[in-house]
């Protein structure tokens, strides 16, 4: 039996000051099979895989290669070893071609010069055998980022990695990628290669995993098969408790229109064309509208002239009854506008500041929390504890953590309670649960259905149909910058919202309603 | 990343940790100075072997000997090192001191020279124009940043050339400002000079004060005012900023304003000092050459962190090497070689933001050999990397003693 295992991590020990990340965690990787590392946010996977890529040393446990102890001290004995990683986020030079890429760090040369020939020959090889089709000329930047997932991916073959880790590898694709990402999964486990796949989605995990190993705040809960579990199962596990997987809510009982937007356009920051086209909605009291859509088919662009971060080249915006369609983003949030952005690190929070001081970043101008320019601190730190206390924002040192040593989930929750807080009617929401773990998405589905039945009108922006299917009250797709469909969600089914999502189907009675 | 067990010990550790923080930052200052020490004394072994232990001692010790002087010339480079410093707080790099300094020190001279006011009221108009003329001067890129998106960096660095070859054409074609057969400006009268602080042979004035008090001031804007909060807001995370509705081209034009009459400041305390000669005062020579004390503000900055209350401890160190490097000048040892030694120190101190890494893991190392091992840091790892150690500026360091003539 033993000599099943191409790689064993034997009670593996990581401490950092102050916290254990990885107490006595044993993971066994059989050849040819997918193995997935289920956790919580910070439960110690990204630790435990980066002892395994040679990125941290484990304080003791061993680790073994078919049996005989190896030490990997950094990536390179790693990659001598045959293990490879797809990180979560792409390591990839954005100004060099797919195949400069592919061959960095490895490349065939002769008198020095480099072999480009020679290489493309052998990626190309890999393309076919595997299904992964890239054009090998293009440059980085220009590819989307599904088809960045693959250029990693390629890099491990081109390594002769036998075994695979891949780091969240669905948290980025659309639902057709993560299809595809599956079959190129399977087809690698069928040639022999073995699989470490780092998720907290349970879907993929039954879909595609022959065994699953299980972290709880640093320990090893468990391995199982995957023929022998659930999907409750594993949550169970993860988590330590039951989740609901499916919202509890009540019917909608919508009110007044509170957002409403007519014929918005929205010009494009890539290409010479609006990425938003004559655009009309409204979104009443006590609803949750959903956009659904495909990444990249006008929801960024949209959210942002909505929230006041671009500038729409036509059409109106109005809140509350006033027109703001060319309102400062501080006037947008004085009328009643919050707004949960899509990239938290980038828009949502300053991860230098701590976490007081984030949580106060839309309302530190507000007389409560400032007298004549002074910020008053007192009032800062009692608001801050209340919020924290609320709404389960866990850190190390409390208000005065400093937000970049949060977990995603936290961080994420902290804006949840800054905007979910602050004196709104409209709440704009865009793929509030990205990245978060069954735990933190209950609980934040649950924040907004409750912002919901407290009168709010909530819209959100998901790329998620399981999401979309279970938070919304109503439907409206948006394909190639247009909204192509109004559904309800009670009365439709998935497969009809992929097609309105793929542009297969589209309805023109809804939007001409609003003229 | 969190431990809720630990939660309420480390409310108790709170004090201890920011204390530690702030004195890892000083530790690795100290780092960064000995090790340019270290080379700079290599470069007087090379220079002339014989003479590196008394030269390199003149340097250290040699500024303990004219503490008056250092402190005369700390001022106007804490002022400058403030300018740069306080904007770099927003993430924008004022490397136009130099040329805001010179603008300051223009508008300084002519209240000096034409307006006709009172003694004790004379002096006082002077600083404030003075702080107009850098005000001015950091105003114009400041505005272009903000509505035009044109670098901050190209801009002032082509006003400091436009600054200096205005004033000194100014100054030479101004009848009653220049002295042509000195090729120096004229003696500026009394009543428009600093008070002095009686210390005989030395132009040290009550300016190290104002200065003093403006960097507890910057202090106080950065760390408990809204405007402090946007401001290091937008330095840390613009997107975020603009996210949060903080008028970003508002802050951007303030910043730089502010940043400017700092310089400006540092331009009228320079040549607004008293002589210990009377009759006589400090003069300027107009040779088409860029401040220098500008430049110097960039070194003061970087070496302080960037911290009004770290800038005045820089200032005053780096005008003590500089006045104990014209001592080593007994050894034998030319002015460029010194120069040398000082601005390799201070190449070195640009390294602070690494030596903060090395000082906080010698220190935590130390602290959990004493005892086990207190709450946080290990998560903590990335949050000190600021964007100061990305700009690896090297200053120019020429002779100080050019601008002021004793």
């Amino acid at each position: 039996m033993e000599d099943n295992y191409i790689i064993e991590m034997l009670n593996i020990t990581k401490v950092f000051p102050g916290i254990v990340a990885n107490d006595n965690v044993t993971l066994r990787l059989k050849k040819g099979e997918i193995h997935a590392l289920l956790g919580e946010n910070g439960a110690g996977k990204s630790t435990l895989m980066s002892i395994l890529f040679g990125l941290y040393q484990a304080d003791s446990g061993e680790i073994r290669k078919n049996g005989k102890v190896v030490k990997i001290n950094n990536p390179n004995d790693a990659n001598a070893l045959g293990i490879g990683m797809v990180h979560q986020h792409f390591k990839l030079v954005e100004i060099f071609t797919v195949l400069e890429n592919i061959m960095l760090g490895d490349e065939p040369t002769k008198l020095g010069f480099l072999q480009r020939k020679q290489a493309r020959e052998r990626i190309m090889k890999f393309s076919q055998q595997y299904g992964l089709e890239v054009n090998l000329d293009a440059l980085i930047e220009d590819i989307s980022v599904g088809m960045q997932q693959r250029v990693e991916i390629l890099k491990m073959l081109y390594r002769d990695n036998e075994i695979l880790i891949f780091d969240e590898p669905t948290a980025v694709l659309t639902p057709q990628e993560i299809d595809d990402l599956m079959e190129i999964m399977r087809e690698f486990a069928r040639s022999g290669k073995s699989i470490i796949f780092i998720t907290h989605k349970l879907n993929e995990i039954m879909a595609v995993a022959d065994r699953c190993t299980v972290l709880r705040k640093g320990k090893c809960v468990g391995t199982v098969n995957i023929k022998d579990t659930t999907k409750e199962e594993l949550s169970r596990m993860m988590v330590g408790r039951d989740v609901s997987f499916s919202v509890n809510k009540a019917d909608a009982n919508p009110g007044e229109v509170v957002l409403s937007v007519r014929n918005l356009s929205v010009p494009s920051s890539i290409h010479k064309t609006n990425a938003v086209r004559n655009v009309s909605f409204d979104v009443r009291a006590g609803e949750i509208v959903c956009i659904a859509g495909i990444d990249g088919n006008g929801q960024t662009e949209l959210v942002y002239a909505l929230t006041g971060l671009e500038r729409p080249s036509g059409g109106t915006i109005t809140l509350c009854g006033r027109d703001i369609t060319r309102a400062s983003i501080r006037n947008r949030s004085k009328t009643g506008m919050s707004h949960i952005p899509e990239d938290r690190q980038k828009h949502g929070l300053i991860l230098d500041y701590t976490l007081e001081e984030n949580l106060v970043l839309q309302r530190y101008w507000q007389p409560e929390f400032q007298n004549k320019g002074f910020i008053r601190f007192d009032a800062m730190r009692s608001y801050a504890t209340r919020l924290i206390d609320q709404y389960d924002i866990r850190s190390g040192q409390g208000p005065v953590t400093i937000v970049r040593s949060m977990s995603g989930g936290n961080q994420q929750k902290a804006i949840v309670a800054r905007e979910l807080d602050k004196d709104h009617k409209l709440l704009v929401a865009v793929q509030p649960t990205r990245g978060l773990d069954v735990g933190a998405i209950e609980y934040i589905h649950r924040q907004l259905v409750s912002d919901r039945d407290a009168g709010k009108a909530v819209l959100i922006v998901s790329f998620e149909l399981d999401e979309v299917m279970d938070i919304s009250d109503r439907i409206l797709v948006m394909y190639e910058g247009e909204i192509v469909g109004e559904l309800d969600p009670k009365t439709t089914t998935v497969q009809e919202l992929g097609l309105y999502m793929s542009g297969t189907k589209r309805s023109t009675v809804k939007e001409m309603s609003y003229a | 990343m969190h431990n809720e067990s630990l939660s309420k010990k480390n409310v108790f550790h709170l004090k201890k940790i920011t204390g530690s923080k702030a004195f890892s930052t000083f530790t690795a200052a100290l780092l960064a100075i000995l090790l340019g020490l270290v080379f700079g004394f290599i470069v007087m072994l090379i220079a002339s072997p014989p003479n590196a232990v008394p030269g390199i001692f003149a340097v250290l010790t040699g500024g303990f000997r004219r503490i008056a002087d250092v402190i005369y010339y700390a001022t106007p480079i804490m002022m400058t090192g403030l300018a740069v410093g306080f904007a770099f707080k927003m993430g924008l790099f004022n490397i136009g001191a130099s040329g805001q300094y010179t603008m300051g020190m223009f508008f300084a001279l002519y209240a000096g020279f034409f307006f006709n006011l009172p003694r004790g009221l004379h002096w006082i108009v002077c600083v404030a124009m003075g702080m107009l003329g850098g005000l001015l001067w950091g105003l114009i890129p400041g505005v272009f940043k903000a509505l035009l998106n044109v670098n901050e960096v190209i801009t002032s660095i082509m006003f400091n050339y436009i600054g200096m070859f205005l004033v000194d054409m100014w100054i030479q074609t101004t009848p009653g400002m220049y002295v042509a057969d000195k090729a120096r400006t004229a003696y500026l009268p009394a009543s428009a000079q600093m008070p002095s602080l009686g210390i005989p042979n030395s132009g040290v004035n009550i300016s190290i004060f104002i200065a003093i008090a403006i960097a507890i001031l910057l202090f106080i804007v950065l760390n408990k005012t809204t405007f402090g909060y946007e401001l290091k807001a937008t330095g840390y995370n613009r997107h975020a900023s603009t996210y949060a509705g903080m008028n970003g081209k508002r802050n951007i034009i303030l910043t730089m304003a502010i940043a400017g009459a700092l310089a400006g400041l540092g331009g009228a305390f320079a040549f607004l000092a008293p002589s210990s000669i009377p009759g006589s005062s400090v003069t300027y020579e107009p040779i088409n050459v860029i401040a220098p004390n500008g430049f110097n503000g960039i070194a003061v900055a970087l070496l302080g962190n960037s911290s009004p209350i770290g800038i005045i401890f820089s200032s005053v160190f780096i005008s003590h090497i500089q006045r104990g490097g014209t001592q080593a000048r007994l050894f034998g040892y030319e002015y460029e070689i010194i120069d040398v030694v000082i601005s390799v120190i201070i190449y070195f101190s640009a390294f602070v933001m690494l030596m903060q890494e090395v000082a906080k893991k010698a220190l935590r190392q130390l602290l959990d050999s004493l005892k086990r091992p207190f709450g946080k840091k290990g998560a903590e790892k990335a949050s000190d990397a600021q964007p100061a150690a990305e700009i690896m500026a090297e200053p120019e360091l020429s002779e100080v003693e050019k601008e002021g003539q004793k």
